[in-house]
């Protein structure tokens, strides 16, 4: 047997005990399943997937389990399904998209407004392999907010793909708070489609489990504005790789990104972000920037910009810095009394704050301080 | 038994030895004014006597209330009841005033054997001593030093040592960069602390500040040495005929600080 049908083996048993689903449906899984087939598992001689190796995904034996959620009726969905997270690059897109079963379907009414957000909570409660798939219609000029939030007990694998349609003029806000067990694998895609005019932020932060990919990817239409701001604390032998594709498709549109690491221990983080700009693109407004802060002697990160302009009356600009914490900080701190471990929780939580504050939604934006807090004390003593 | 005793200090950074022998006694109740040209030593010294460890002393002792003080760190100095405000305060984007404050009141309060205060008295007292720094008192829910202008970080400096109340207080050039409202104000502030359980080092390169925070004791210092001392009127006297009469070299100012 070649590598990649050992490594695809145990899949193929899990992908034909599905139960049966609509023709449609069926027909969408096995392309999706011969895709990932074709594919396999990547390897760090890929160039996407150079400092994340998944080798120890691709030798688990994992059983497939459900998402603990009801899944919607998808005859409604069936054109959005699985048509902005392309499935033919990524193998774990694929992969999620083989194993189509329970959906968690919102749709947003055009012109409605949402006080309350969207929650979604997935769970793992097994040692398995759980392919979460969410789906937000969004319609013209609605306004919502969406919290994902991923969570779980033991070992096993999330390989979670969000897609999100929002239509002219609508304002979006999204968060995907990844709080997976420390031994768990976490793999999840997001990818939103944005009509003209639409304003969509979403933040990503990133907590828990062993080996962590976030892929984020946002394509623009004319005068449409993306933020995507990200926050990543890692530990131990923790490794977290965020890459994300910000796609100027048209004009006037504008994106920022932000994303802040906090390392310690052997801990390796990986930011790949790409901007790009097409031909017809003109007048986008593009600043990207990633800020690290190294607090241990071997934690590793790689930081990438990768900007693909095509268009020519464009601004464009990136930053990335890797750093200590500030030792004059740190001095000005102690000499007003507080000891050096508390001065430097101080100044590490500090770091975080900066994309805590932006969160909008107030429970969350609370629980999250109170999680940091305990953690950066952990860090400190 | 003296407050502060410093013997035959040496001190260095990198290779460049900056304190060649400083030697300086203050009594609490005292206010000792060190006066030098830039690049003399004056806020080396003030940070050695802070902890700054990007100094390395190589000879000499320094006895506070009776222990060794180059062997705490600084959190150790603070909590025993030094204070330095800095020259140039640092700003700490994230950290609130407010809980920066707090946190080291509290710290200090405990060393002492006092009890933390709360939420409500710390509030209370922090606004007393806000008023007699004339701040603002948005400025609290600011972070640290973040976006202030060069007056509020050293009216900032000199609430925090109101609040604090340390036992000695070593100003580092607080009159750089006050126009003259501001600096009456901060000196007002100094002189609200003065008192006889407190010493005070003040160290600066002008004689302005001294019309307004009248010293006990001038101290000329001048290549890592102190040179001449004296009292009130060795200000008064360098103010006139400056540092060239004593035969010091004063150098340009530095430009672009502040």
């Amino acid at each position: 047997m070649t590598a990649v049908a050992e490594q695809i083996g145990p899949w193929v048993n899990e992908f034909t005990r599905q139960s049966p689903a609509a023709p449609w449906l069926q027909q969408l899984r096995e392309t999706a399943f011969r895709r990932f087939a074709e594919l396999g598992f990547p390897t760090t001689h890929d160039e996407e997937w150079r400092f994340t190796n998944v080798a120890s995904i691709a030798r688990k034996d994992f059983p497939v389990a459900l998402p603990n959620i009801a899944g919607a009726a998808l005859d409604d969905v069936k054109p959005h399904l699985a048509k902005y997270a392309a499935f033919h690059q990524n193998p774990f897109v694929a992969l999620n998209t083989a194993f189509l079963n329970r959906v968690a379907v919102f749709r947003v009414p055009a012109g409605t407004v949402l006080e309350e957000p969207i929650e979604i909570t997935y769970e793992a409660t097994r040692e398995a392999a759980v392919h979460p798939r969410t789906l937000i219609l969004i319609g013209a000029n609605a306004q919502c907010t969406i919290v994902e939030t991923y969570k779980g007990r033991g070992q096993y694998l999330t390989n979670a793909v969000t897609e999100i349609l929002a239509g002219d003029g609508a304002v979006v806000d999204h968060y995907k708070v990844q709080q997976e067990s420390a031994s768990a694998w976490h793999i999840a895609t997001l990818q939103a489609q944005l009509g003209r005019s639409t304003n969509f932020s979403s933040h990503s932060i990133s907590l828990g489990g062993a080996l962590v990919r976030n892929d984020a990817g946002v394509v623009l239409s004319e005068g449409a504005e993306a933020t995507l701001n990200g926050l990543y604390i890692v530990n131990g032998t923790q490794h977290i790789d965020n890459h994300t594709v910000i796609d100027h498709a048209k004009p006037h549109g504008a994106s920022h990104e932000l994303y802040k690491g906090i390392l310690d221990g052997s801990a390796h983080a990986v930011f790949n972000g790409r901007i790009i700009v097409r031909k017809d693109a003109q007048k986008t407004d593009s600043k990207q920037t990633n800020k690290n802060l190294v607090l241990s002697d071997d934690a590793v990160i790689d930081t990438k910009p990768e900007l693909q302009i095509l268009a020519d009356d464009v601004r464009c600009t990136h930053g990335a810095t890797i750093g200590q914490l500030d030792a004059e900080s740190l001095f000005y701190l102690r000499s007003r009394g507080i000891g050096k471990a508390e001065a430097r929780s101080l100044l590490t939580w500090a770091f975080a704050q900066d994309i805590v504050d932006r969160i909008k939604v107030q429970s969350l934006r609370d629980s999250l301080e109170g999680i940091l807090f305990e953690k950066f004390h952990e860090h400190a003593h | 038994m003296s407050l502060l005793e410093i013997k035959d200090l040496h001190a260095t950074v990198g290779e460049r030895e900056i304190l060649r022998g400083i030697d300086l006694t203050v009594n609490a109740g005292e206010v000792h004014a060190i006066m030098g040209p830039n690049g003399s030593g004056k806020s080396t010294l003030a940070q050695v006597l802070a902890g700054r460890e990007i100094y390395a002393v190589t000879a000499g002792q320094v006895i506070y209330d009776g222990k060794d003080l180059l062997e705490m760190v600084p959190e150790n100095r603070a909590r025993a009841g030094i204070f330095l405000a800095f020259q140039y305060p640092v700003e700490i984007p994230g950290v609130s005033n407010m809980y920066f404050l707090k946190a080291a009141l509290n710290t200090i309060r405990k060393n002492r054997g006092l009890e933390e205060l709360d939420a409500f008295d710390f509030l209370n007292l922090v606004k007393e001593k806000m008023k007699l720094m004339e701040m603002d008192q948005t400025l609290l829910n600011r972070p640290v030093n973040t976006g202030f202008s060069g007056g509020e970080k050293k009216r900032n400096e000199i609430f925090q040592m109101a609040v604090l109340e340390p036992r000695l207080a070593i100003l580092d050039e607080t009159d750089s960069g006050l126009d003259i409202d501001a600096l009456r104000t901060v000196a007002g502030g100094v002189n609200a602390l003065r008192g006889p359980e407190r010493a005070m080092i003040v160290v600066t390169h002008y004689q302005r500040l001294l019309n307004y925070i009248v010293p006990d004791f001038v101290h000329v210092l001048s290549e890592g040495r102190i040179v001449r001392s004296g009292g009130k009127e060795l200000a008064l006297q360098l103010e006139e005929s400056g540092y060239a009469a004593l035969g010091i070299e004063d150098e340009e100012e530095p430009v672009g600080k502040v």
